[in-house]
């Protein structure tokens, strides 16, 4: 009995902290998760910081959304005024749903550049192929999230939205109809939807906050790739997580702020169409139905294909290419630094999507449609017979020998910050 | 490669100058509004006229069911005064103790007079034509407040010799299609303008337009403000994470 008294004595004397490690060792495992017992390759640029912000914005959106739907009301008759409600008289109700509609925007926007970056510096490469998968499954429940999302402040371009990717579910041959009534609730787009748009927009964040923390399970077996994409071999590579990139994602997550701040302060409804400040109206069908600018791309690619069904198959096989990228790439070699073809290849492929964006936003006729199918052919090439190709016909770079002898002239361009 | 860059920002070239070929009304003309930019204010000598117009012309076809008569104060009005605009209108309400609806006047707590019940009485009553809510007006069209403008000041024109003007519609280059049931809304002299003149209907365009821009957005105003100090107070913030981690990775460079 004194012995075991004694023992938890000497174990808890390190004040408060010390008594909650000995029972639960939480602070230990934070300190070898993103502390001073994780080591990260010592030549991280800000590219490496979109992993956090994501976290960040992540949790933003949980927070000004759980605010949100304390006012929110999920019905036909109701949704449009009770955000209205928000906007005019919950007190500073405005700023919450402007950073949770703008948050959303950036959101995306940080993961299409952590995407993007993975693309260029080879991150999906053995042996991180399921941190890609987990991630890009992030990526694909952020677009369900974000579509049940638009649903409900129940305006125009809500209602036409959620009535033309409800009815993609048609193609589906034989019980297409059937699956787009049971996923409607109902014959045609209305309440039915909205509720469960707002039950399942509650629900998914959820979900993705469970896969990130699969994301960074994964990411903590084989840690951080770098900008060279050669392993660490020994600790003159690497530096402690804290304080190095503890302090290096700071500066991040301060510019992350800045841009929210100068979205939902000075340009609130820039990334919106101003269709959805109308209440939503069955009989009435806008011009123009256009998904929010992070859908553009694959929009363009469903609609660069005339039939239904291919357009709707070419829509999903776009998402299952960046699946499947660690096994069409068939290089060794990660960093583009290092594959002379493969970079550029990578800029025409960031080109051939901000085109697909152009022509996602663009009315489906004339010249516009010519140029949405070479982009999306551009795309799946890119994919399909460019990445195996280059990998198997490129001869790159010879890579350096490690981390800590090129990591100087690395950090030159940014050592301002 | 480079050949393929090449083509493809030519494409992109010349593809966006094709762009825009067909549009049916005119661009909207361009107006230096006070709230536009991030330091632009409402004026609230304007946003009072615009109030004033609102009510002798727009109120009679147009519901603005979002703003309450309470929110008036936050335009410079006194409680005196939107008390007595809330009182002209008579609202239904009950039931009372015994279990019938009453009429009585507006208070400060209730949502703009709509004068119609329902949209089936607003459409009988113009011609089949719906006269739109006009809370969310500005925010819900492109261009918002220029579009606005130059509607209310694109009547007068005569339409052109092959142009098939509808059954009792208006012409007006600035609305889609180039014709509107909408009857030419202001007059000149209708309201007083800031000199106490007979206003012009370019005037009492931008008054109005003001008054629903500011229906559209009311926390337009303490947005900029507040927006000003949380940038101030984050570029500071950033300066201090950029020297603390110059700080901490000294010797690493």
């Amino acid at each position: 009995m004194t012995s075991s008294d004694g023992s938890q004595q000497k174990n808890s004397s390190r004040g408060l902290l010390g008594w909650i490690e000995f029972r639960l060792p939480i602070i230990s495992f934070l300190d070898h998760s993103v502390g001073t017992k994780y080591p990260a390759p010592r030549n991280l640029t800000y590219l490496w910081n979109f992993g956090s912000l994501a976290g960040l914005a992540l949790v933003l959106q949980i927070i000004t959304g759980v605010i949100l739907a304390m006012h929110y009301v999920p019905t036909a008759e109701g949704a449009f005024s009770s955000v209205e409600r928000i906007m005019r008289d919950v007190n500073y109700g405005w700023l919450i749903r402007y950073m949770h509609a703008n948050g959303a925007s950036l959101f995306f926007a940080v993961i299409y550049i952590h995407l993007f970056r993975g693309l260029y510096y080879g991150s999906y490469k053995y042996p991180r192929e399921l941190l890609w998968l987990i991630g890009t499954l992030i990526f694909l429940v952020m677009i369900m999230t974000a579509f049940f999302g638009y649903v409900l402040p129940w305006g125009q371009m809500s209602f036409w939205a959620a009535t033309v990717i409800t009815s993609v579910f048609s193609a589906i041959p034989i019980i297409g109809d059937s699956i787009v009534i049971w996923f409607r609730g109902d014959f045609s787009v209305g309440e039915a939807l909205i509720r469960r748009s707002y039950s399942l927009h509650y629900l998914l964040p959820f979900v993705i906050a469970g896969l990130a923390v699969l994301h960074l399970w994964a990411l903590h077996q084989h840690k951080s790739n770098n900008p060279l994409g050669i392993d660490m071999q020994g600790p003159q590579d690497s530096i402690p997580f804290h304080p190095y990139y503890t302090t290096k994602d700071l500066v991040g997550v301060g510019f992350y702020f800045l841009a929210l701040a100068a979205l939902v302060f000075y340009a609130p409804n820039a990334l919106g169409e101003p269709e959805n400040f109308m209440p939503a109206d069955p009989l009435l069908t806008p011009n123009h139905i256009v998904p929010e600018w992070y859908m553009l791309p694959f929009y363009a690619i469903l609609r660069s294909i005339p039939d239904k069904a291919f357009g709707v198959t070419a829509l999903i096989l776009s998402f299952a290419v960046i699946f499947i990228v660690p096994w069409l790439d068939t290089s060794k070699v990660r960093s583009a630094r290092f594959r002379p073809i493969y970079k550029q290849c990578f800029w025409l492929f960031v080109l051939d999507v901000f085109i697909l964006g152009w022509i996602g936003k663009s009315p489906a006729d004339g010249i516009y449609i010519l140029i949405g199918q070479f982009a999306t052919a551009y795309y799946f090439i890119h994919f399909l017979i460019l990445l195996p190709l280059i990998g198997k016909l490129e001869s790159p770079k010879s890579l350096p020998d490690s981390i800590a002898g090129s990591a100087v002239e690395d950090n030159k361009v940014w050592r301002g910050l | 490669m480079r050949g393929c860059v090449l083509v493809t920002i030519f494409v992109f070239v010349f593809g966006a100058n094709t762009a825009i070929a067909a549009v049916d009304a005119l661009d909207p003309k361009s107006v230096d509004w006070p709230f536009s930019g991030a330091l632009g204010r409402f004026d609230e000598d304007s946003l009072r006229r615009g109030l004033d117009i609102y009510l002798n012309a727009c109120s009679y076809c147009h519901s603005l069911k979002f703003v309450a008569y309470r929110n008036l104060i936050d335009i410079g009005i006194s409680e005196n005064e939107a008390k007595k605009i809330a009182a002209q209108n008579l609202f239904k309400d009950g039931p009372n103790e015994i279990g019938e609806m009453f009429d009585r006047p507006g208070r400060l707590s209730d949502k703009f007079f709509s004068p119609f019940p329902n949209d089936q009485a607003a459409r009988f009553a113009n011609g089949g034509a719906l006269p739109p809510d006009l809370s969310l007006i500005v925010k819900s069209r492109r261009n918002g407040p220029n579009y606005i403008y130059s509607l209310l000041t694109g009547y007068g024109e005569l339409p052109p010799q092959d142009f098939e003007l509808l059954q009792g519609m208006q012409y007006n280059s600035y609305f889609s299609g180039r014709q509107i049931a909408m009857p030419p809304p202001l007059y000149e002299g209708f309201v007083n303008n800031a000199q106490g003149a007979p206003a012009t209907i370019e005037e009492m365009a931008y008054d109005v337009t003001q008054f629903l821009s500011w229906a559209a957005e009311p926390k337009m105003d303490i947005r900029k403000r507040l927006g000003l100090n949380v940038i101030i107070f984050l570029i500071i913030l950033t300066g201090l994470f950029i020297a603390i981690k110059r700080q901490v990775w000294k010797e690493i460079h």
